[in-house]
């Protein structure tokens, strides 16, 4: 009987585990070797940690994910601070049956892909896109400006995709929220900014990390809009990535830089997590 | 006597639904003030208004002689318990009963020095540093009082507070309040819809229905002399009949009811022969197998159908001999009455004076 349940186990546990294995840990094991091995002058494959020791000596490099990273907290910060009044408006603001209507609303960006939107963003913020069109009709503007390829652009794209991933945690961790709360809050003499910080923030915190978490993964994974909105002056770790694998065909160095993002996003997640007091479990839920 | 809190005339409609009708009440400083009606009746709405959660469509409220339309509740020098208390889980004990203080913008020593004496007071020394949901209802009930008389406000509102704890709590708790507040000496007005919380504890005690007040009373007098149908039935049981006035002479009347009986009740004002009334008459105002010396007695047969045992509070369950209502007789737990059983033919009397009767007004439910 106990045989028989862990047989069981395992066969409905082997779709995902062969997933994990195969397509997840195998290659990152082979990209984690090959991170360490170099060729050297005779054309050899050997140990080296030179692939890593480049990146600190090339300050091109350090400064890109150093960047990279400020930037994505940025950006996961923005989204944050648009995501929280759009979130409470959905969940105690608007009447019920509209709650849904806006959450399809919402989602709706999400059916066509991210290419598509980048693309839709671009016609709209080039210089010979819409904006630009009725901005120099209506005379507010004597020539085209090109508003694309800047980091502002840059990151108005990643806090337009990322948007979702915080509003829908907020939305659910917010409906929990007991209006009483906020009442009772505002009874005892709390203005708006305290509510704010004092009740609704906390009650959403384990919503906001998760939110974060997610929202943070993304935009420093994310290669397609910082390449396209951000043009050549907005350089994105990722886009150092895809250089070494694709354009200078160097893998190991390539491999390298993987893990070193890796390493990047489990510290700050990390961090984020101790500073906020909470933990993985509570947030995964 | 300070007048503490006055509303007048007011009222709030949502739409088309009027939840407040043109309400108006005073109450007095260091009155427990009770609103008791069944749910939906628009109890909640009017307290909210008090506290300023919500805005009257029409009417004022004064509080302490100062006019409170469109202050908002945090201005207010009222605060409010919520049905289910609303303490901050995110925070400690003292932390939940600082809150107000910090808001206000009191220093240090002054806010630890009062929730000490606020801990004291609601028995809840050493509880400082508890969490929330480490408390037990009583004390999580405590602790929403003292969060809010902390802030000595002119008028403390109660929604229903004692509604979530199970009944033997709920007696002892309604004591401890009663005596909390009288040591405390602030103006309580609390809504309810359990009669026996409104009646213990209160002062003064407003019926309300539909929006409207029907009574404004003492508890003993709503229960002894109430003024509407709607009163009579909801503070207290009441037995009920319908009846038809067959002659009467200043406030004696003699009603014929539908079922058959003719009684002789008391009457508040004269009225014709041939008008229809509702007769009232309580458990315990109908004695069993009374003296045949008490000649002024109304008398009639019933049928025991049930005994329903319930301590000090135990009724019979009966018919009259040839009809179906169902009467509840109250049964003394004195061993006088311990030989009546099931199906037998008893007789019971009642005095004209605890009779109550209203004329019927059309529409009624």
């Amino acid at each position: 009987m106990k045989n028989q349940k862990r047989w069981g186990l395992f066969f409905f546990l082997s779709p995902v585990l062969l997933w994990l294995v195969l397509l997840i840990v195998l290659p990152q094991i082979d990209l984690l070797v090959m991170s360490f091995r170099l060729e050297n002058d005779e054309g050899r494959m050997v140990w080296s940690l030179s692939n890593y020791l480049n990146f600190f000596e090339e300050p091109i490099y350090w400064l890109t994910f150093v960047r990279t990273a400020i930037y994505s907290i940025l950006v996961t910060f923005l989204t944050f601070v648009i995501a929280l009044p759009v979130a409470f408006y959905i969940t105690k603001v608007v009447a019920p049956k509209f709650q849904g209507f806006l959450l399809v609303l919402l989602l709706l960006p999400f059916w066509v892909s991210e290419l598509v939107r980048v693309y839709g963003w671009m016609i709209l913020l080039r210089e010979s896109g819409v904006i630009n069109h009725f901005l120099t009709r209506a005379g507010i503007l004597g020539q085209p400006v090109e508003m694309l390829y800047k980091d502002s652009t840059m990151i108005l794209g990643l806090v337009y995709t990322s948007m979702l991933f915080m509003v829908v945690p907020m939305v659910s961790v917010l409906e929990s929220l007991d209006n009483s709360l906020v009442e009772a809050a505002y009874d005892l003499g709390a203005n708006m900014w305290t509510i704010l910080f004092k009740i609704i923030i906390p009650h959403a915190t384990p919503g906001i990390v998760s939110g974060s978490i997610v929202v943070f993964m993304l935009t420093l994974g994310n290669y397609l809009t910082p390449n396209l909105m951000g043009g050549k002056n907005s350089l994105w770790f990722t886009e150092q990535i895809y250089n070494q694998f694709i354009a200078s065909f160097n893998w190991n160095q390539g491999s390298a830089f993987g893990f070193l993002l890796l390493i990047l996003s489990s510290i700050i997640v990390w961090l984020g997590l101790k500073l906020t007091r909470q933990n993985l479990k509570k947030v995964v839920q | 006597m300070q007048i503490d809190l006055s509303v007048q005339n007011v009222t709030k409609k949502f739409k088309d639904f009027m939840a407040v009708g043109n309400v108006s009440f005073e109450v007095p400083d260091g009155q427990f003030f009770s609103i008791l009606g069944p749910s939906g009746c628009g109890k909640t709405t009017l307290l909210r208004m008090i506290a300023g959660l919500a805005e009257p469509t029409e009417g004022s409220i004064e509080i302490r002689g100062q006019s409170m339309l469109g202050i908002p509740p945090n201005k207010r020098p009222v605060n409010l318990i919520f049905q289910h208390l609303a303490l901050f889980p995110m925070m400690n004990v003292r932390e939940n009963i600082s809150f107000g203080l910090k808001r206000r913008g009191d220093s240090k020593a002054v806010i630890s020095e009062k929730v000490a004496t606020i801990l004291e007071r609601v028995d809840l020394i050493g509880f400082g540093d508890k969490k929330v949901d480490q408390l037990s209802g009583g004390q999580k009930q405590r602790v929403a009082i003292a969060r809010c008389l902390v802030l000595e406000p002119a008028v403390l509102l109660l929604d229903e507070p004692l509604g979530a704890l199970d009944l033997k709590l709920r007696e002892q708790m309604k004591v401890e309040l009663k005596k909390l507040q009288a040591k405390v000496g602030t103006t309580f007005v609390y809504i309810t819809h359990d009669q026996s919380e409104a009646l213990v504890m209160s002062d003064h005690v407003a019926v309300m229905n539909r929006g409207v007040f029907e009574q404004i009373d003492t508890p003993q007098n709503l229960y002894n002399r109430p003024e509407t149908p709607f009163v009579a039935q909801f503070v207290g049981d009441n037995n009920a009949w319908s009846g038809r006035i067959r002659q009467c002479k200043d406030t004696r009347a003699e009603v014929e009811t539908t079922e058959g009986p003719v009684f002789r009740t008391k009457v508040q004002k004269n009225l014709q022969p041939g008008a229809e009334v509702d007769l009232f008459l309580r458990p315990e105002a109908m004695l069993i197998q009374p003296d045949p010396s008490l000649s002024d007695l109304n008398r009639f047969e019933v049928i025991v159908k049930d005994i329903l045992f319930d301590g000090a509070n135990s009724r019979l369950l009966a018919h009259p001999l040839d009809a179906d209502t169902e009467l509840l007789v109250a049964l003394p737990q004195t061993h006088q009455y311990d030989y009546i059983q099931k199906d037998d033919k008893i007789e019971i009397g009642w005095d004209e004076q605890s009779g109550i009767c209203f004329p019927r007004k059309e529409n009624q439910d």
